[in-house]
C-alpha cells in the first residue's frame, strides 16, 4: 500500500468513528436523518460500484430492498435476527445473478426496463400472494431502536467501502475498466464481459438486500407497497448521479446534500417532490455531467495549473 | 369468447400507445420513459374538455393531438436535440435519453399533480351497453377501439404509401445511409418524435373514456408500451399491432382467470420471455 492510500484508510476511519458517535451527542431528529443518510451511502455506493464502470441504469434497487424487507418479516418469528442478513444478501445476490443472466447481454434500455419492471412484478406476485393467504401485511416487532439500526447500517456502510475498494484493485475491477471505456475492445483482449458484469451486479443487488432486512424494523408493519416503493430506485440512481460515479467516495458527495434537500422540500413544499426529482434528473444530464466529483476534480485541476 | 373481445379491444388502444413510442424510438432513437405521462397529459385534457364543455372526447382528439404535436416537437428540439450532437456514441445517448427523459416525466407528474391534484379522474362517457355476439360491452371500448384502427390504419398507409413514410422508414432502418440519399434526418427525427408524441397523447384521450387514472399512472403505460415494441420489434408497425392485441388479450386473460391485481406483472412474464428467446421481435430477424 502506498503512502496515499494509508492517508485515505485513516481518514475513512475517522469519518467512521466520528459517525458512530452520532447517537451519542445529536438529537433524535439527527439521529432519524443520519439513519436516512447511512441508509442511501449504502444504496448509491453499491449502486455506483456497477453502473458506474459499466454505465447501466440500474433500478433495481427498490426490488431488492424489498425482498430484503421480506426475509425480516417472514423470518423474524422463525430465526435468530442475526441470521436473517446474510439470508437477505445470498438471496438479493441470487436474484441479481439471474436478473443479470437475462438481461446484461442486450443494450442498455432493455436493461433499464427490466429493472424497473422488476420491482413492480414482486411487488404485485407479493400482494396477490398475501390476498390468497388473507392478509395485506406483516408485522415486525423486534426490540431493535434507531440507534441499532443506524450502526449496522454504518457497518454495512464500511462493508461496502471495503469491498469496493478491493474491487477496484482486483482483476474484476481491472476488466469492469475497460468494459466502461470499450465494451469491443474489452471483448478481444479476452475479458468474459457478461460474466464479470453478472458478477458486478450480484453486488448491489446483495447489499440493497441487505438494507432493505436492516431497515424493515424501522418500519413495524411491512406492506408490498411500502417495501417495494419505486421512488426508492430513482432516489438512488439520483444521489449516485450527483455525487459522481468516478471515485469510490463519489456519490456519498450526492447522498448527503440530496438528502437535505428532499427534507427541506418535504418540510416546505410537500406536492413538489417529484417535481424536484424531475429537475434533478435534468441537471444532473445538463449541467453535472460527472457529478460533484467532476467538479471537484476540475477545480483540483485548475488550482494546479494556476500554481504551476 | 367474452375475454377475446375484451382483450381485442383493450389491445387495438395499446397498439395505438405503442405505435407512439415506436415512432420516437424507432425514428429519433430516443427511448421516450416520459411517454406515459404524454398519454396521462391526452387523458386529463379528455376529462378537463368533458367536464368543463362536455366536449367528445373524439372532438378532442383533435385539439389534442397538434397540441400534442407542437409540445413534442419542441421538447425535442431544446432538450434532446443537444443530446444527440453531444453524444460520442449510441451508448451514450441512450443513457442520456434515459435520465432526461425520465427527468421530464418526473416533472411532467409534479406539474400535473400541482395542476389537478393526486386523485383518480374519470368521466362517464358512452357508458352504455352494446350486444355483441350475445354479449355486453361498454360502447365507450368499442368506439375507443375503432378509432384506434382507424388511426393506426392511416399510420400504416401513411408509413408505407407516402414519400415522408418512406424517408421515415429509410431513418428507421439506415439513419447513415438515409443522409445520402438526400434525406433531412434530424428534421425528420424531430417530426417523428412529434407525430409520436401526438399519437400517443390521442391514445390517452381514447383510453380516459373507460380506464380511470391518476397523475401518476403515466410509468405503468411506458412499461406497457415498451414491452409492447420490443415485442414486436422497433420500427416495426405490424409487429407493434400484433404484440399489442397480444398483450390486451393475455392482460384480459389474467385479470379474469387469476387476479386483476396481476396483469403488469403478466406483462412483465411476457416481456421476461421475450427476451430470453427473440430478443429481435416477433418478426425480427437476427442481425449481425
Amino acid at each position: 500500500m502506498t503512502a496515499t492510500e494509508w492517508r485515505d484508510l485513516g481518514l475513512a476511519l475517522v469519518v467512521l468513528v466520528v459517525a458512530a458517535g452520532l447517537p451519542f451527542f445529536g438529537t433524535p431528529y439527527y439521529l432519524t436523518l443520519g439513519v436516512t443518510i447511512a441508509m442511501y451511502a449504502v444504496l448509491a455506493t453499491s449502486w455506483a460500484l456497477f453502473s458506474g464502470p459499466t454505465h447501466y441504469i440500474s433500478l433495481a434497487t427498490a426490488a431488492f430492498f424489498g425482498l430484503g424487507t421480506y426475509v425480516t418479516a417472514v423470518g423474524i418469528d422463525h430465526l435468530p435476527y442475526w441470521l436473517l442478513l446474510p439470508i437477505a444478501g445470498v438471496i438479493g445476490a441470487v436474484v441479481a445473478g439471474l436478473v443479470g443472466l437475462a438481461t446484461l447481454r442486450l443494450s442498455g434500455v432493455y436493461f433499464v426496463i427490466f429493472t424497473l419492471g422488476l420491482a413492480e412484478f414482486i411487488r404485485q406476485v407479493i400482494t396477490w400472494a398475501q390476498n390468497l393467504m388473507g392478509t395485506r401485511g406483516l408485522y415486525v416487532l423486534t426490540d431493535l431502536g434507531e440507534r441499532e439500526i443506524y450502526w449496522q447500517l454504518l457497518g454495512l456502510a464500511a462493508l461496502v467501502f471495503l469491498g469496493g475498494w478491493l474491487i477496484g484493485r482486483s482483476r474484476l475491477g481491472f476488466a469492469l475498466r475497460i468494459i466502461g471505456d470499450d465494451e469491443e475492445v474489452a471483448r478481444h483482449s479476452g475479458i468474459d464481459t457478461a460474466r464479470a458484469k453478472v458478477m458486478l451486479f450480484m453486488v448491489p443487488g446483495a447489499v440493497a438486500s441487505i438494507t432493505g432486512a436492516i431497515i424493515a424494523p424501522r418500519y413495524v408493519y411491512i406492506e408490498p407497497a411500502l417495501a417495494f416503493a419505486p421512488i426508492l430506485s430513482f432516489t438512488v440512481v439520483i444521489m449516485a448521479l450527483l455525487g459522481g460515479t468516478g471515485r469510490l467516495w463519489g456519490p456519498l458527495v450526492g447522498v448527503i446534500p440530496f438528502t437535505f434537500l428532499t427534507e427541506w422540500v418535504a418540510r416546505w413544499f410537500p406536492n413538489q417532490s417529484t417535481l424536484v426529482m424531475g429537475l434533478a434528473f435534468l441537471v444532473i444530464v445538463f449541467l453535472l455531467p460527472k457529478g460533484f466529483v467532476g467538479l471537484i476534480d476540475g477545480a483540483r485541476a485548475r488550482a494546479r495549473g494556476a500554481f504551476a | 369468447m367474452d375475454i377475446v373481445i375484451t382483450g381485442l379491444v383493450l389491445g387495438g388502444t395499446y397498439a395505438l400507445i405503442a405505435m407512439g413510442l415506436n415512432l420516437q424510438y424507432g425514428v429519433a432513437r430516443i427511448m421516450n420513459l416520459a411517454n406515459g405521462e404524454i398519454l396521462v397529459a391526452g387523458a386529463f385534457a379528455a376529462f378537463w374538455f368533458w367536464t368543463a364543455a362536455q366536449l367528445s372526447p373524439l372532438l378532442t382528439i383533435f385539439l389534442v393531438a397538434p397540441v400534442a404535436y407542437v409540445v413534442n416537437w419542441l421538447i425535442y428540439v431544446i432538450i434532446l436535440r443537444p443530446l444527440v450532437r453531444r453524444a460520442k456514441s449510441r451508448g451514450q445517448l441512450e443513457v442520456d435519453a434515459i435520465l432526461t427523459t425520465f427527468g421530464l416525466g418526473f416533472v411532467a407528474v409534479g406539474l400535473m399533480l400541482a395542476v389537478m391534484g393526486g386523485d383518480y379522474f374519470s368521466y362517464s362517457y358512452l357508458s352504455v351497453p352494446v350486444m355483441l355476439f350475445g354479449e355486453p360491452y361498454g360502447l365507450n371500448r368499442i368506439v375507443a377501439f375503432l378509432a384506434a384502427v382507424v388511426i393506426c390504419g392511416a399510420l400504416y398507409l401513411w408509413l408505407n404509401r407516402s414519400r415522408a413514410g418512406l424517408a421515415i422508414r429509410a431513418i428507421a432502418t439506415a439513419p447513415a445511409s438515409a443522409r445520402l440519399v438526400g434525406i433531412d434526418v434530424p428534421r425528420l427525427s424531430a417530426r417523428a418524435f412529434a407525430l409520436g408524441g401526438a399519437v400517443t397523447a390521442v391514445g390517452g384521450a381514447l383510453i380516459s373514456t373507460f380506464l380511470t387514472l391518476d397523475a401518476s399512472t403515466g410509468v405503468i403505460f411506458t412499461l406497457k408500451a415498451l414491452v409492447i415494441v420490443i415485442m414486436g420489434g422497433v420500427g416495426d408497425v405490424r409487429g407493434t399491432i400484433v404484440a399489442a392485441l397480444l398483450l390486451g388479450l393475455l392482460e384480459t386473460f389474467v385479470a379474469v382467470l387469476i387476479d386483476p391485481g396481476l396483469t403488469l406483472a403478466a406483462a412483465y412474464l411476457l416481456f421476461v420471455l421475450i427476451l430470453l428467446f427473440r430478443p429481435q421481435g416477433l418478426f425480427g430477424r437476427r442481425t449481425t
